[in-house]
């Protein structure tokens, strides 16, 4: 009963939206429901669902690194780092902002910095979020320059056939992006750049991209298959 | 000589001056007979703007045609233009399409076309209305509905009408047959699989299947990881618990966590969505269970990390190089992230196996591990991993469905090439 009903449902619900793609609007509707309303109201329960999780998400962050800094782990130190952050990050933000009529209250008895920092600046989440938070992605952003430079790098080197076919490919295609390099090949030939573009890019490229394309689309199609059949169940825990 | 020359001199002089006098009055009699030309002209001009212009000739031949394959609120009006405009005619800049419920109205504008620089040319206009019948553009569906083409002109006050058109209907048709292509190939490969299910299991685990490197690397991999008394990390990408590639990568982790708790080894899994961390959990937790080795589960094994991209980057790069996994499997959804994982992974020694449908993600992957599932791969790996006869079946099907789209595919470009363009069009999927 505990798989059974899971199925039972995952199984109908499949059918059903596979049928609706072949009908028309008006006609894809069940007892007065639309795809769309139920489309509506499942992403209404995903969100539900997605709030409880991320209550469990962070239950989790905090289990494993209070965890690893009480075993005093050699790493602990970073364990603690991202507990505090957590917090620095949590408790403002879950405080009212002193415009709503708790915030009036609350503020009479707390110090204001605990939801705002300064005037100028707006809350103090949205100053965590813009002062470090978003420099710190964009910085991890930005290595990902070096971490392409290291891997051209290894892949081009001309060791074997298909690597040195990837080389000159590779090359020609960058001349032929950079505006300096097109120039370059415009002095040699005119005709070259256009080679490259219908030859390379529109054709070896397009060709091999859309044969994966299919590929990917009919092991997906395969899966989806599996589900609504029933032999895939790892929706369930299932392996 | 002297005299003779003064004499004729002063012959010459007088007639001399006679030509020249001559020449003036005739340049500015000539001038001014240009000038008297052009101002009547002018006047001309002015007349014949001043002069009340006529409104242009009436477009004609509505017809009205309920829209194919729809779900019963369109309509396609026909209509011939106006002729070219006549002397004193005003020039025909558009038409504006107009609909009632009634032969005598009233009208409502629904549309408008520009008109076209050849007028015997008919132009068509698709009146696509809602089906909501509180909205300002709702088209009644099985209702009888008029159309009248205004050409309209520069001039707001100076338009022709053409005749009401006969009455049609916008009916629905419940199926979309601009999709029967892909519903036949639905039929054909739902078909397919249901008989090579059939034939897998009648022969179990029998049936061939091609070899695949990067699959046949998870057990060596595992087995690596055993020897070297380090950790497995499973990264499920940034996908979604809906994403079709999640849901494969969620099939191979169930199989590598049964095959780490038989081998006694360690798995990690930083997850990035919250709904893939709740079912992450569980599949590894089953995983284990089903290898007999519940007690050796633990939940920090499985772990949420956050929902910002380059933050959760962070925390897997940091993993990976305090912890050093002997392998590194990356199955999922990847975007930006793919190659900073990858490499950091490639930097700390680690075998790596990665899959993603993501085409922009392949050529990083390709690149910096040692083993790629290309598309299609990924969702292969779990039936081969598993060995069971039903999934092996499934992908026999998708390898029979493969080739037939190539054979196709190749008797499309042939027919293309010898002109036979429908050939390829009976495959074209409309709305």
């Amino acid at each position: 009963m505990k798989r059974t009903v899971p199925i039972i449902l995952a199984v109908s619900t499949a059918s059903i939206l596979a049928l609706v793609f072949f009908l028309n609007r008006d006609f894809a509707m069940f007892f007065g429901v639309t795809p769309d309303d139920i489309k509506q109201e499942i992403l209404i329960w995903v969100t539900i669902i997605g709030g409880f999780t991320l209550i469990l998400g962070v239950v989790s962050i905090l289990q494993v690194n209070l965890k690893s800094f009480s075993q005093k782990k050699p790493d602990r130190w970073y364990s603690l780092v991202t507990i505090i952050s957590l917090l620095v990050m949590a408790i403002p933000g879950i405080f009212p902002g002193p415009e709503t009529e708790v915030g009036k209250v609350l503020y009479t008895y707390l110090p204001s910095w605990i939801g705002v920092y300064g005037s100028q600046n707006g809350i103090i989440v949205n100053w965590l979020f813009d002062h470090l938070d978003a420099p710190m992605m964009s910085t991890m952003f930005a290595t990902l320059a070096f971490y392409i430079a290291s891997a051209a790098y290894r892949a081009f080197r001309a060791r074997t056939l298909e690597a040195t076919l990837l080389l000159v490919a590779a090359v020609l295609v960058m001349f032929w992006r950079v505006p300096m390099g097109e120039a370059v090949l415009n002095m040699v030939s005119p005709e070259i750049p256009e080679w490259i573009n219908m030859i390379l890019m529109r054709g070896v490229n397009a060709s091999v991209q859309r044969g994966i394309i299919i590929g990917a689309a009919l092991g997906a199609a395969s899966m989806s298959l599996r589900i609504i059949l029933g032999i895939e169940r790892i929706y369930l825990g299932k392996t | 000589m002297t005299l003779q020359s003064r004499t004729s001199r002063n012959a010459f002089w007088p007639g001399f001056r006679l030509a020249v006098y001559g020449m003036m009055f005739g340049i500015v009699f000539s001038s001014s007979a240009v000038l008297s030309q052009e101002a009547t002209a002018e006047v001309d001009n002015a007349s014949t703007m001043l002069a009340p212009m006529l409104a242009p000739a009436a477009p004609g031949n509505v017809t009205v045609e309920d829209a194919p394959n729809d779900a019963g609120h369109a309509v396609i009006v026909t209509f011939s233009q106006s002729q070219a405009p006549a002397d004193g005619q005003a020039l025909v800049l558009g038409y504006e399409i107009y609909r009632s419920l009634a032969r005598s109205g009233p009208w409502k504008k629904v549309g408008a076309v520009p008109s076209d620089v050849d007028v015997t040319a008919s132009l068509i206009y698709k009146d696509a209305g809602g089906s909501d019948k509180s909205s300002d553009d709702y088209l009644p569906t099985e209702t009888d509905l008029f159309y009248r083409v205004r050409a309209v002109t520069a001039d707001s006050t100076l338009y022709s009408d053409s005749e009401v058109s006969a009455p049609a209907q916008a009916v629905g048709q419940w199926w979309n047959s601009g999709r029967n292509p892909v519903f036949f190939f639905v039929l054909f490969f739902t078909l397919l699989t249901l008989y090579f299910l059939r034939v897998a299991k009648q022969r179990g685990d029998s049936l061939y299947i091609r070899p695949l490197a990067g699959i046949d690397a998870v057990d060596e991999a595992i087995g690596r990881a055993t020897e070297m008394g380090k950790p497995i990390l499973y990264v499920l990408g940034l996908g979604t618990a809906s994403d079709i590639a999640t849901i494969a990568s969620f099939t191979i982790l169930g199989r590598v966590a049964r095959k780490v708790a038989e081998y006694q080894t360690d798995v990690i899994v930083p997850c990035y969505d919250p709904i893939v961390f709740t079912i992450a959990q569980e599949t590894v937790r089953t995983g284990y269970m089903d290898a007999g080795r519940p007690d050796a589960y633990r939940d920090d094994q499985v772990y949420f990390v956050t929902q910002a991209q380059f933050a959760y980057v962070a925390a897997v790069n940091g993993t990976i190089l305090r912890d050093r996994p002997a392998t590194n499997i990356y199955l999922g959804k990847f975007y930006a992230e793919s190659l900073i994982l990858a490499e950091t992974g490639a930097i700390a020694g680690s075998i790596q196996i990665a899959g993603t449908d993501e085409i922009a993600q392949l050529p990083f992957f390709v690149v910096a591990c040692d083993y790629t599932l290309i598309g299609e791969e990924l969702y292969a790996a779990s039936a081969y991993l598993g060995r069971e006869p039903l999934l092996l079946g499934a992908l026999k099907a998708q390898d029979y469905a493969k080739a037939v789209i190539v054979v196709l595919a190749i008797l499309g470009v042939i027919m293309s090439g010898l002109g036979y363009e429908g050939f390829a069009k009976a495959f074209e999927a409309v709305g």
